[in-house]
Parts: structure tokens; C-alpha cells; sequence
């Protein structure tokens, strides 16, 4: 049951094999018995999951389901949902239930699923490795000395240890594709205003996309056609006509093109991700893609352009915590901007209140010319090289992240360092585009490894083409961690 | 351009962060190399590059002017720090 396709799921219910209720509480019985260990959800709150589940049932009973219907999904904590406590993986939130529902919540509720908890996050969604998190450290279901990747780090190690059947994150640098790499499962980050940020707590707006992690590309592409649509409360949510993300997937890919940045295999990677990443282009040519070399010349600086970018954002869009209307409010102040400065700095952890600090700099007068006028015109310059590779090849290749998951603590005290295990994912975010990261085997300390796959502005539907052939020929996203198996 | 300890405690003002003097001498030691790593930018010719502020180039999207949202007051202060009457409580800020 537990490695069932949510296709396969769906038809059970829909045969009455098995409940939304008994699906539900099997997976609220695998939290209760591996969560302590993995530390994947903040909030569980199995009374308002089995309700849900139950009008999941009625509604099967009624002939009334839809694809997802009586599906649990862990939904990241950065998405606001009516009654629950919705955190952020901050002291700041710790207490905030939220009062309303996030679009993509919406979305999810229309369709019948069943939210079966909120999943642990770095602070704000600012980190790469769930070690920033208010709420403890996740452990990485394949070795627990590892970190699970982040920030989406509790949904990628719930969805590899399968406690649930699906799971919502969020990717404004890498935050999907980097800890669905680490945990060797299926993430998806769509090209930037298919899915409504109303209700997902602000990060870096110009850059925050919401999307998905499963254990496989089918599974995705039923995900992405509950959760993607046109929602007028966001600003830059996309007008677009409804498309069906699975209507692809079975194609061939004969003659697809693919293209291999060079710079994205060059000083860096670590030769274990190297190789896995090499044999998965191996198979695409057995499976009739033509592999080609390009170049995005100007990758590299991705992090300097994205650690001002972000940052000036943040720090604009975390202004709103004051500890007037909701949040953390320091216990003592003499006065009004006492209470500002005490709520926020006792509220913000370390790495959320260093990129307010760098946000405020870079935009503080005297040198947004240099900083952040400068990032936004060097952006262009890597929209531009993507721009012209999509001109030769059809979707592009490469490694999700430089090596496979490293140890808690291991990057420690130096923020540079951290940013630097970023440096294949974030110049995606910068162009807007969709990625994905699939995994494709193992490094040397028995570690998932993940392929990247970044498509055209649009290109889902491809995407997932190419990686639901690429595991009809291959096995490793089925692969689970030992300890996890058969419990 | 140089990041000073002064320009450190200065943006933790503007930041509204309380920061101590230890604090605020790690955040330099810190952000000294997080500039260090943005200074790269310096070296790229930008010279006719216009700035790029989002990746779609679509307009702002107005919406009419009208009432949209219910007043939902008691359920909002009930996650307030501190509120009285109705109302939100803050220091007083009006001798």
C-alpha cells in the first residue's frame, strides 16, 4: 500500500478496497512510529486529517471523487491552512493558527485530499538542509547522521520514508529539487506563476514557486493538475488556459533533445554524483534522446546575483513581523521600537536575521546602484543563456547538487559554504523556468543521487515525459530507505 | 567596499534587530564573506543590460475596487499579542 502509484491509490478507493479513513490512519500510524526519529512534520492534528478523510469517503460513496480524493498529503509548513498551526519553521509563528487557507490548500480541499500534517522547514524556507528549522533538525531517512536536503527538507524525507503518499514544498533557490535529490524521491518545481503564492508565506517573491514531491513523475503530474490555476489574489499568478500535465507522459523520446551544460559538470561536482548523472544520460540515449553540449556561460554567478536578490526581498517581506498583530512578541520592552527590535530579534533565528541584514544593506542608500540594480541586470544575462539554449535542445540535464547528502553540522558555522551547494538549481529560479529532480541512483556512501531536468518556460508536461520514461526504464525511485521498508 | 561594524549595527537599526555587541561582531565576520562572495558580481559588464525584476514580462494586473473581504476581526485578534476593546495593544507611542 504504502508504495502504491496515487493512480493505483485512487482506484482502490474508487473499488472500495481500502477507506480514505483506513488510508489515513495508516499513515498517521507510520508518523506515530518513525516521525520521533525524522523529526518530518511539526503539526499533526489526526482529528481534523480523519475528518477530512471521512467526508473523503462520502463523497467516493457518492460517485462524486476526483483524482486525488481521499489522498493524504503532507503539506509543507509555509503554506497557511484554516485551523492549523502554520509555523514557518519559526519561533516567530510558533503559535500562529492561521485564519484562512492558501490557494494551493484550496486547491487541495477542492479536490477531496486529505492534509495529514504539516511538514518541518528551514526558518522562512532559508536553508539547505532543514538545520535552520525552529522545530529541530530533520534526519535524512537513508542515513540519519545526514541532512535531507532544504528547505522543503520535512516533505522530502516524509515522502521517502512513506509517511504519506504525497507532499507540497515550495523552491524559490533549490528548495524542492535539492532535498528530493538528497532523499532520492520525485520533485517538481513549475515554471514561476503556475501555482498561486496567496498564502504561502513570502520569502523571496519574484523568485517563490510553489510545487510538489512524490515518488514518482506520474504521481507529479496528478498533483500538479490539482494544484496548478489561475488565482486573482496573487499578482503574478498566470492567466492560462487549464492543461493536463499527464497527457504527455507516455510519449517516446525519440529525438528528444537534450542539452548538458558544460558548466554544470565542471570543478565541483563530486565524482559519485558525476557518474550516476552520466550513466542516467546514457539511458535517455538508449531510450532515443539525442544528447548535445551547451553552455550557460554566466551559471556561476547565479549565487552572488541570487544572495542579493533574495535577500533585498526578504527583507522587505519580513518587515511585517512586529509582534503587533500575530506572532512572537518579546515578553519585555521600554518602548514601541524596543518591542519591534526584541520581538524580532528573539523571533528570527540566525540565517533569517543575516539575510534581513544583507536585504537591508543591499537596498540601503548609497548602494542599490552597485547591489541590487546590478543583480537584476546580471539576472537578464541568465534568462538570456537559457534563452538560447532552449534554442537548440528541448529540456536541459545535469546534476540537482554538487554531492550527495551531507552530514548534520558539516557545513556549520559558514553561510558561503551553504550557498554554494545551491549552484545547480538557483540560476532556475532566477530565469523562472520549471525543474525537476529525479532520482538516479546512488553515490559512494550509499547516498540517493539526483538528476536535474530544466525545461522551457511552460515545458511541464515534457518534463514529466521525459522522466516518467526514464523510470518505466529504471528502478532507482522506487528504491526506499532499509529502515523504513515493510513497517 | 568594505563592510564595517558600524555599517553592521547601523543595518540592524534600519532592520529593527536587536543586536549586542557580540552579536553584531559575528554578523560581520559573517557577512564580510557572504559580500565577499557578491563582489563577483562587480567583474560582469552590465553596460545597455536592463535590470530584470521578474521572470514573466507581464503587467500588473488591477482589480476593480470593491469590497471583497468579510470582516472577520474577533477571529484575527485572537492570535494577537495583546489586544483590548478590539483593538491591538502597543507601548505608547503619543506622550
Amino acid at each position: 500500500m504504502i508504495n502504491a502509484s496515487l493512480k493505483q491509490l485512487s482506484a482502490q478507493l474508487a473499488g472500495k478496497k481500502i477507506s480514505s479513513v483506513e488510508l489515513t490512519q495508516l499513515y498517521l500510524d507510520r508518523i506515530a512510529a518513525l516521525n520521533p526519529g525524522l523529526n518530518a512534520y511539526i503539526t499533526l492534528n489526526p482529528d481534523m486529517s480523519l475528518a477530512q478523510a471521512r467526508a473523503a469517503d462520502e463523497r467516493i460513496a457518492q460517485g462524486r471523487a476526483q483524482a486525488l480524493t481521499g489522498i493524504p498529503v503532507a503539506q509543507k509548513d509555509i503554506f497557511c491552512a484554516k485551523g492549523w498551526r502554520t509555523t514557518c519553521g519559526s519561533k516567530m509563528l510558533a503559535n500562529f493558527i492561521s485564519p484562512y487557507d492558501a490557494h494551493v490548500i484550496e486547491q487541495f480541499n477542492r479536490a477531496g485530499a486529505v492534509n495529514l500534517g504539516k511538514t518541518n522547514m528551514d526558518e522562512f524556507a532559508m536553508g539547505s538542509s532543514n538545520e535552520t528549522s525552529y522545530f529541530g533538525v530533520v534526519k535524512n531517512p537513508w542515513n540519519r547522521n545526514a541532512v535531507p536536503g532544504g528547505s522543503s527538507g520535512g516533505s522530502a524525507a516524509a515522502v521517502a520514508a512513506r509517511l504519506c503518499a504525497a507532499a507540497t514544498g515550495t523552491d524559490t533557490g533549490g528548495s524542492i529539487r535539492q532535498p528530493a535529490a538528497l532523499c532520492g524521491i520525485s520533485g517538481l518545481k513549475p515554471t514561476y506563476g503556475v501555482c498561486s503564492r496567496y498564502g504561502m508565506i513570502a520569502f523571496a517573491s519574484s523568485l517563490d514557486q510553489a510545487g510538489l514531491m512524490a515518488r514518482s513523475a506520474e504521481d507529479l503530474a496528478l498533483l500538479l493538475n490539482t494544484m496548478a490555476g489561475f488565482d486573482e489574489r496573487d499578482s503574478t499568478s498566470l492567466q492560462r488556459e487549464k492543461e493536463d500535465y499527464a497527457r504527455d507522459l507516455s510519449k517516446p523520446l525519440n529525438g528528444l533533445r537534450i542539452g548538458l551544460p558544460k558548466e554544470f559538470f565542471a570543478e565541483g561536482l563530486s565524482s559519485d554524483v558525476a557518474q550516476a548523472v552520466e550513466a542516467a544520460i546514457a539511458e535517455y540515449r538508449k531510450l532515443g534522446a539525442r544528447v548535445m553540449d551547451i553552455s550557460l556561460p554566466n551559471s556561476r554567478l547565479s549565487i552572488p546575483v541570487y544572495y542579493v536578490l533574495a535577500p533585498a526581498e526578504a527583507s522587505s517581506n519580513l518587515s511585517r513581523f512586529d509582534g503587533v498583530r500575530y506572532g512572537y512578541r518579546a515578553p519585555d520592552y521600554a518602548d514601541l521600537t524596543d518591542m519591534y527590535e526584541k520581538s524580532r530579534a528573539q523571533g528570527f533565528g540566525e540565517e533569517v536575521k543575516r539575510r534581513i541584514m544583507i536585504g537591508t544593506y543591499v537596498l540601503s542608500h548609497g548602494y542599490y546602484d552597485a547591489y541590487y540594480l546590478k543583480a537584476q541586470k546580471i539576472r537578464r544575462l541568465i534568462a538570456q543563456d537559457f534563452a538560447a539554449a532552449f534554442t537548440q535542445c528541448d529540456v536541459i540535464m545535469g546534476p540537482t547538487s554538487p554531492t550527495t547528502a551531507f552530514n548534520l553540522g558539516e557545513k556549520g558555522d559558514d553561510p558561503v559554504q551553504m550557498y554554494l551547494s545551491d549552484i545547480y538549481t538557483i540560476a532556475v529560479n532566477l530565469a523562472g523556468l520549471p525543474g525537476m529532480s529525479i532520482s538516479c541512483g546512488f553515490g559512494t556512501n550509499n547516498m540517493p543521487v539526483g538528476l536535474q531536468i530544466i525545461g522551457n518556460y511552460f515545458a511541464e508536461a515534457r518534463m514529466l515525459n521525459a522522466a516518467h520514461q526514464y523510470q518505466l526504464a529504471t528502478d532507482w525511485h522506487q528504491k526506499m530507505p532499509a529502515e523504513v521498508n515493510g513497517k | 567596499m568594505p563592510l564595517t561594524i558600524d555599517d553592521v549595527k547601523k543595518v540592524a537599526r534600519l532592520a529593527r534587530l536587536a543586536a549586542t555587541e557580540q552579536e553584531a561582531q559575528t554578523a560581520h565576520a559573517q557577512l564580510s564573506g557572504i559580500f565577499g562572495l557578491i563582489a563577483e558580481m562587480q567583474a560582469v559588464d552590465t553596460a545597455g543590460i536592463e535590470p530584470m525584476s521578474h521572470a514573466q514580462e507581464v503587467t500588473q494586473r488591477l482589480r476593480e475596487d470593491r469590497v471583497t473581504e468579510t470582516n472577520q476581526r474577533e477571529l484575527f485578534q485572537s492570535i494577537a499579542p495583546q489586544v483590548e476593546a478590539g483593538l491591538y495593544l502597543v507601548p505608547k507611542v503619543i506622550e
